[in-house]
């Protein structure tokens, strides 16, 4: 079974939802639309107070080349335009509208017939994915058709696609591709046109056996794409460890996948791909995994961007009593929430309600020095003396030692027996370093 | 017996005087002409080695100040005026009196204004919360409480307040700026340490607007620019939201203090009122001034935390 | 409801803990104790009793009055402390001797640093050579094993094997001639031959070793690396002139290699933290170890060699980087 060599850990995979079919939410009665939702610029509102919208219509246009539209995901009168929290609880610039019934754009073909035919040429279908807002949705929201831009003389000899959904918990990425895996499918063969290459490979981890049943069935009506189970080990859905699992080729620290050929998209985005060529749908619904050990329903539901989770966690049957953090995102990587009222955003791909005894930090001691946090570290660094030396603000240091090769996995922290929070110091370096190579630069 | 000894004494007498050769030409070649002046200097300089001056030391400022060879722009916030005057007969220079100044922190939101809406379970640096999240009270300008500055801080001068859960700087400050430069959100700044060490100053750096500025905190600046109005020296200045008055104009005159509805300017060590008894940390009293003014807004955020 | 708490990712920690660890060592030794008690009766349980408590005392008053922190002594490390300088000594060493040794492994090998995590050396080790150099003659007076319930009388004392092999050697005698007075590699190897507690059955230590690999307590690089590294080296030489070099199984059977290797040299606190450093580390141990019993003073050289390794680690550290994912 492939996996990735170095490092990695393997926490406990409590996939409560996997058995729970992706459920249609039903609308709320009104929406918070955030501009700044994808990696790079936020989009510029082209809305105003007042104006009627329907589904899918454009409501912010991208600014800048790393950007991305936002159209609207219900239909409505735009109630204001003003700044609301995020997850974090800073205030944002957001589109709010009032839901007034469900008209949607002619444009949309809303037919559920599978439309299998593609039609538009490789230039065409990166125009299309662009317009129709199509972003990264594993997680990290990178504007998808600037990867589908291949710089002239580099050639693509896969399309890698992240099925892999190392996050415990999370469903979301599973169910798409048991219940949506034909229109999945299509939507690789797509993405594998817009870049012209011919080999597509499906990375799913092997505690997915479904899924890759269903996706191996299914591959065989079409050229080029394999699916490979992979050994259970976190984080391979990281971009750098998928392909090093699915190629063995290694991508070179401080450059993109494109140096060795390779692009990765994730399942969730191949699927809003499909829709968007083929049904001319933008992206303005994803599906969300609702979960956590104390929620009465665990389930996945397919969402409008912009609905405020806590309708999600109504529908998943309350909150339950004992919720001490609220997770958007997986428990490794996702960002702890000071509010039920934040809207589900393009980068949303799940909201975990964790019980008070889980949700706080296990009293840390001191280093032993047993070097677990090195042997787990995906990338061949030593948190321990990253953690050390920026917690004593020994910056050139913690340059030298490459934490900016850092992809923030958690696996250091989480294996800690010490409970050292190795990540947070390794972060605050990140941010300092960061910062010292930006000054260092426009210098 | 004897022949061992010879060799030994001339063997090591050889070798040490080829090394005392070496050594003077070494010494020859490498010698570095120091200004005896820069020694004189860094002896009348408290050695706090603070950085307080802009420079990487008390000896870097020495050797600064005699290169440059005029007493512009270089003040030593350790040692104040005295020190200064030293310095300059140093030099046989005249030396310019600056003003004193202190660190003083803009942010009120003590546990009862900005009662904690979450609780924050990481790393105690100010530095990683900042980015992290907005902040216990949910204001995302205001104090984190997780004491950056107190670390900084060299002259054990600013510590933070239990109560309150912010930082307060005590009479041991020498404005060395160490603070300020810690705070990621800019809520220290130097101040003039003022006559009788009266202080006029808007604790509170929140740039949103009224209604969600006040949902967080009591005694946030709004924004109502009354104060604005009332200045008769044209001390304040509006910007996003907020009202900053400048040290150098204010007068003192506590006119804005008065009219402030949500008690977010602070006034020091001034004598008591007759009237109205004002202390550092005003509870929150006067919140239908403040919901008047913030009516505009007031719809904004129906929302409430869970 | 209480507040929700707001922290960065991760948002789940493993269920590893030092606790977790450290009593995992001790059960790891526990097998090689049973032997211990199996062959030296009574004493075996004397001194690891003692070697035990004091260590705790010692860990808990320094704790308690010096360093003023947080109570560690529970946390298992100085049980661990105490076992292995217990399975280091003869069983018929004084019980002051021993205390005296658990005070220098705890005082000086472990708190004067600052405690658990930030020793240099092995703080069983350190205790041990000072005993060895302190106290020699009761230190190396071992007393031949003996099975429990058997009836040989007490109090008989003799060389272990490698003071035997050592003594013959440099008395001049050929490799063939020594090595009839010692015991067979099977006895060397379950169990039975004259030394220190610890010493007295390879068989045993393995069994811990497999639990510690198995509970990912150590890794497999510093125990390999030593044996492997010690076999060779030791091997060479016996290839070379085999009178006059003793067989590398006998090395690897005999004195404090599996103890060390396995016990000592796999201390998390005094060992690298890279992979290649780590084996570097091991094949330091394992040279050093075979030099010291060919050429040294000492007919052992375990404690010595790992205690030499213990003082490069911070060098080891700084030099060898663990395999860096994207660059050369």
């Amino acid at each position: 079974m492939k996996t990735f060599q170095l490092g990695g850990v393997h926490p406990p995979e409590n996939k409560l939802s996997s058995e729970a079919k992706i459920e249609k939410l039903a609308l709320p009665k009104q929406v918070t639309v955030p501009v700044g939702q994808q990696l790079g610029a936020p989009s510029i509102p082209i809305v105003a107070k007042g104006d009627l919208v329907k589904v899918g219509q454009l409501i912010a246009k991208a600014s800048g080349f790393i950007s991305a539209h936002i159209h609207s995901p219900v239909s409505g009168k735009v109630f204001k335009i003003d700044e609301t929290y995020d997850t974090s609880g800073f205030r944002r610039p957001s589109i709010i509208i009032n839901v007034e019934g469900d008209e949607w754009m002619e444009s949309i073909d809303r037919n559920d017939e599978i439309r299998r035919e593609i039609k538009l040429d490789s230039k065409q279908i990166i125009d299309k994915i662009n317009e129709m807002g199509i972003v990264g949705l594993g997680g990290a929201t990178f504007p998808s058709f600037v990867k589908l831009l291949v710089p002239d003389g580099k050639k693509i000899d896969f399309l890698i696609i992240n099925g892999v959904e190392c996050e415990p918990y999370l469903t979301s990425d599973h169910r798409l591709m048991l219940e949506k895996g034909e229109e999945m499918l299509i939507g690789v063969s797509i993405l594998m046109k817009a870049l012209k290459t011919e080999k597509a490979l499906i990375g799913i981890e092997n505690n997915k056996p479904d899924a890759i049943e269903n996706l191996e069935k299914l591959a065989n009506k079409f050229t080029g794409i394999s699916v490979h189970p992979l050994k259970v080990k976190y984080p391979q859905g990281g971009e750098k460890q998928l392909i090093k699992a699915l190629t063995g080729r290694e991508v070179p620290a401080g450059k993109l996948p494109l140096e060795v050929g390779c692009v990765v998209n994730n399942v969730g985005t191949a699927f809003a791909v499909y829709e968007a060529v083929q049904k001319n749908k933008p992206l303005f619904e994803r599906v969300v995994t609702v979960t956590g050990k104390s929620v009465k329903k665990p389930s996945n539901f397919l969402v409008r961007i912009g609905t405020p989770i806590k309708e999600l966690i109504e529908a998943a049957h309350g909150f339950p009593e004992d919720t001490g953090k609220i997770i958007s995102g997986g428990p490794m990587m996702g960002k702890a929430v000071l509010s039920t009222e934040i809207p589900v955003v393009k980068g949303t791909s799940g909201i975990l309600l964790m019980p008070d005894v889980e949700s706080k930090r296990k009293e840390s001691n001191t280093c032993i020095r047993c070097a677990k946090c090195v042997s787990v570290c995906p990338m061949g660094l030593e948190p321990f003396l990253l953690a050390k030396t920026a917690k004593l603000g020994k910056f050139d240091i913690v340059e030298k030692e490459l934490v900016m090769d850092c992809i923030e996995c958690g696996s250091c922290a989480y294996t800690c027996p010490s409970n050292l929070p190795l990540l947070d110091f390794i972060r605050l370096g990140k941010n300092k370093v960061g910062q010292i190579i930006r000054n260092r630069n426009q210098k | 017996m004897n022949e061992v000894l010879i060799y030994a004494v001339v063997s090591l007498g050889t070798i040490g005087l080829v090394s005392a050769v070496i050594l003077f030409f070494v010494a020859q070649k490498f010698k570095v002409f120091e200004d005896p002046r820069i020694n004189e200097v860094e002896e009348v300089l408290p050695s706090a080695n603070c950085g307080g001056c802009g420079y990487a030391g008390c000896h870097a400022f020495a050797e600064n100040i005699v290169k440059a060879e005029n007493m512009e722009g270089f003040n030593c916030p350790v040692g104040g005026a005295e020190v200064m005057q030293k310095v300059a007969a140093v030099l046989g220079l005249v030396a310019e009196i600056a003003e004193p100044m202190i660190a003083v922190v803009r942010c009120n939101g003590s546990f009862s204004n900005s009662p904690k809406k979450v609780q924050y379970d990481g790393i105690a640096t100010c530095a990683s919360a900042s980015v992290l999240y907005a902040g216990e009270g949910g204001c995302s300008f205001g104090c984190l409480g997780l004491g950056d500055c107190v670390t900084a801080c060299n002259f054990d001068a600013i510590y933070i307040n239990p109560e309150t859960g912010l930082p307060e700087v005590n009479s041991k400050c020498v404005a060395c700026g160490a603070c300020v430069e810690a705070c990621p959100r800019d809520i220290i700044e130097l101040r003039y340490l003022g006559k009788k060490e009266r202080r006029i100053y808007v604790s509170c750096v929140n740039e949103e607007k009224g209604a969600p500025a006040k949902k967080n905190c009591a005694v946030a600046c709004i924004g109502c620019a009354k104060c604005f109005d009332v200045c008769p020296f044209d001390a304040i200045v509006m910007k996003n939201n907020r009202a900053y008055i400048d040290y150098e104009k204010c007068k003192l005159c506590r006119k804005c203090v008065e009219v402030c509805p949500t008690n977010a300017i602070h006034e020091i060590n001034f004598p008591l009122r007759k009237l109205v008894v004002k202390e550092e940390s005003v509870k929150a009293t006067t919140q239908e001034t403040a919901m008047k003014v913030a009516t505009p807004e007031k719809q904004e955020n129906n929302t409430k935390e869970s | 409801m209480s507040l929700l708490s707001i922290s960065a990712s991760p948002h789940i920690q493993g269920d590893y803990s030092v606790k977790k660890i450290m009593w995992g060592v001790v059960y790891a030794l526990i097998p090689a104790s049973l032997v211990a008690i199996y062959f030296f009766g009574l004493d075996a349980i004397r001194v690891m009793l003692i070697a035990v408590a004091a260590s705790l005392f010692f860990e808990w008053l320094i704790q308690k009055y010096l360093i003023k922190g947080t109570d560690t002594y529970m946390d298992g490390s100085a049980v661990i402390t105490g076992l292995l300088l217990a399975f280091n000594v003869p069983s018929n060493l004084p019980w002051w001797i021993v205390v005296i040794g658990a005070l220098v492994a705890i005082g000086i090998g472990k708190m004067s640093f600052g405690g658990l995590g930030k020793n240099v050396f092995n703080p069983a080790l350190v205790g041990r050579v000072f005993m060895l150099i302190s106290f020699p003659v009761q230190m190396t007076s071992w007393p031949t094993s003996k099975p429990l319930f058997s009836e040989i009388a007490d109090a008989i004392t003799g060389p272990t094997p490698l003071g035997i092999v050592k003594e013959g050697l440099d008395a001049g005698l050929s490799v063939n001639q020594v090595m009839a007075e010692v015991p067979s590699f099977m006895q060397q190897f379950v169990g039975g031959i004259g030394g220190s507690l610890g010493e007295v059955s390879a068989l045993a230590l393995i069994l811990g070793g497999i639990f510690m690999l198995w509970k990912k307590i150590i890794t497999w690089e510093i125990p390999l690396s030593v044996l492997l590294s010690a076999f060779l080296f030791s091997g060479l030489f016996w290839l070379i002139d085999p009178t006059h070099y003793v067989n590398p199984i006998f090395h690897l059977l005999t004195g404090g290699m599996m103890l060390g290797a396995i016990f000592m040299a796999t201390d998390m606190v005094s060992s690298p933290m890279a992979r290649n450093g780590q084996l570097v580390f091991g094949v330091g141990i394992g040279l050093l170890t075979v030099t010291i019993r060919i050429w040294g003073a000492y007919p052992e050289g375990m404690s010595f060699a790992i205690l030499i390794m213990n003082g490069l680690t911070p060098l080891i550290n700084t030099m060898f980087k663990p395999k860096r994912f994207g660059r050369k």
